[in-house]
């Protein structure tokens, strides 16, 4: 699960990755290219997409300034509160739904309700419960996040090879070790699964919560800076925001892959 | 193979050999839906404490299920279970199981599966490193200590399997067709050896298997299954030495037994296509 689009996976050979690292990421070099160029036609104003220069030169004073990184940690830590908490509870309730069926019965419909709801429909509910604080923007990626955690647990969970259940037990394991060194370990990459999908939805949830209720963030900043015409500020918010995200995601995929290392034969 | 042998029973846990009693039991798979299959019709099946025990039959007969009921890991549905712990009503160390399809698991190391059921059974840790490092070597996967099972061939799977269940010492012992995958070669070694095991540590074996001379090779009695739905047909008493080594492949005995059970389970065998038609 390196790609969230399957692609070929490098060799060895440190030049040879470096290459297809490059030509992996050349397509970025084009849009930056096609970015510059639509700015120099005239076709769209300079002022809705600034050089990038510009950009680079508004992202250097802000980064220095502090407030980028100021408003990037207070973000973030809404963001990480909201996704623990949903991945604690979310693995949690998968568990249970998987092996109890009042459980299962009672969360079921909730579940596959709620599932496909664009959670940003939360963002006036959760203002109107919690306020402007940081604990309406927690609850919101909290919830935002629990459902892939919830269905990535489940699915594992009720998917696991009944014989490895019977060896376990029939190896001397009570039923509590079994649902915690079997049918957990087993649905595992169901489960960083789930987690993965709720590390993105965290970071969109986080962004545009910030646009409507908060004082402070990178989502707030990008609105702020948007509507006082800052544009160039705007657009290096808007790319160090989506850098982060792709790090995040980079590094998840990393955590994963050697948390699952024993499926590669 | 290896020559030491460890103690049978240590003091954390001594698993006696038990029988098994298994009285009309019969078995129906998807019972509780209009189309309910029956794959047992009434066993009957008194294996002795001590006793090596093998079942054949044809494919789809019912062997495994039988195992799974003795193995609790299905519920009975008709009839009694029992081993002289009582009435089987789920699975225990007493009663441990090779799987047909080996069921390693696929997180841990062929060492950490040998090492889970032993942790269980409350060996220190000297024991456990001890005792997984003789079955692993029994099984002659030394070297591979540290492979997933994913990085192993069927073959190997399968003796990783049966060295998790080995080492935990179990006083019955449920094995699904556990030399299946194996070359003829190691099948060889891997009988020997687990008659010595079986010799040495008095054990209630119960083994299914396709493979006539195996079972001979290798049982005091054997079971044959009629085709689905599985009877028990025939109840044979193996005469033989109980050291057996290569030279019972030309013991008379043995010829004239493999050759008269062969025919019994070939009948079953073709009742079983012809009631496929
Ligand atoms: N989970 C199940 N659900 C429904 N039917 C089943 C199930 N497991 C087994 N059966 C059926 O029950 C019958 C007995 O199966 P079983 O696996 O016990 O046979 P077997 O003697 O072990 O066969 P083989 O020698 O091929 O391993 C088969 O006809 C099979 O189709
Ligand atoms: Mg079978």
């Amino acid at each position: 699960m390196s790609d969230i689009l399957a692609g070929g996976r490098t060799g060895p050979p440190l030049a040879y990755a470096i290459v297809n690292t490059a030509v992996r990421f050349s397509p970025l070099l084009l849009l930056a290219l096609g970015w510059e160029f639509l700015g120099l036609t005239g076709l769209v104003s300079q002022q809705m997409l600034p050089g990038l220069g510009e950009i680079a030169d508004a992202f250097s004073s802000m980064l220095f300034g502090g407030e980028l990184l100021y408003n990037t940690a207070r973000s973030i830590s809404r963001a990480a509160a909201g996704l623990g908490g949903a991945v604690v509870v979310g693995v949690l309730l998968g568990l249970l739904m998987a092996q109890f069926r009042p459980v299962r019965l009672l969360f079921n419909p909730i579940v596959q309700i709620f599932y496909p709801m664009p959670k940003s429909a939360l963002i006036p509910v959760v203002m109107i419960w919690l306020g402007l604080g940081d604990s309406s923007k927690i609850l919101l990626i909290f919830l935002g996040c629990l459902l892939p955690v919830v269905v990535g647990t489940y699915n594992g969970a009720r998917g696991v090879n009944p014989f490895l259940l019977w060896s376990a037990a029939s190896l001397g394991a009570s039923r509590v070790d079994v649902l915690r060194e079997v049918v957990l370990r087993a649905a595992m990459p169901d489960i960083l699964n789930g987690c993965r999908t709720a590390l993105a939805f965290s970071f969109i949830l986080m962004v545009s919560s910030e646009f409507v209720i908060a004082t402070d963030g990178v989502g707030f900043m990008i609105s702020s800076l948007g509507d006082g015409g800052q544009y160039p500020a705007m657009f290096a918010a808007i790319f160090f925001v989506a850098g982060i995200g792709f790090a995040a995601d980079r590094l998840y995929a990393m955590f994963a892959r050697r948390a699952l290392r024993w499926r590669e034969a | 193979m290896s020559v030491t042998h460890l103690s049978a029973s240590p003091r954390s846990r001594a698993h006696t050999a038990s029988g098994i009693s298994v009285r009309g039991v019969s078995h129906t798979y998807g019972a509780r839906t209009a189309g309910g299959m029956l794959a047992l019709d009434g066993i009957d099946l008194e294996i002795a404490d001590g006793e090596f025990h093998c079942l054949l039959g044809p494919s789809g007969c019912g062997k495994s299920t039988l195992l799974y009921l003795i193995g609790g890991f299905i519920p009975v549905q008709a009839g009694v279970i029992a081993t002289s712990a009582g009435p089987v009503t789920s699975p225990g160390p007493d009663r441990s199981i090779v799987f047909q399809n080996f069921a390693l698991f696929p997180w841990k190391t062929v060492k950490d599966n040998v090492l889970y059921g032993l942790k269980k059974a409350g060996f220190n840790a000297a024991e456990r490193e001890q005792r997984a490092r003789h079955y692993i070597d029994m099984v002659h996967l030394t070297g591979f200590e540290n492979a997933y099972p994913s990085q192993l061939s069927g073959g190997m799977q399968q003796r990783a399997a049966i060295a998790r269940t080995l080492a935990v010492d179990p006083g019955i012992l449920l094995m699904d067709e556990p030399f299946g995958a194996l070359d003829a070669q190691t099948r060889r070694v891997m009988q020997e050896e687990l008659r010595a095991i079986w010799r040495d540590s008095r054990k209630t074996v119960v083994f299914v298997t396709h493979d006539v001379q195996e079972a001979v090779f290798l049982a005091d009695r054997i079971s044959i299954m009629s085709a689905r739905p599985g009877r028990i047909q025939h109840v044979i008493d193996v005469d033989l030495p109980k050291d057996r080594g290569e030279e019972i492949l030309e013991n008379r005995e043995f010829i004239r037994l493999s050759e008269q059970i062969w025919r019994l389970v070939r009948e079953q065998a073709v009742a079983a296509t012809r009631g496929a038609h």
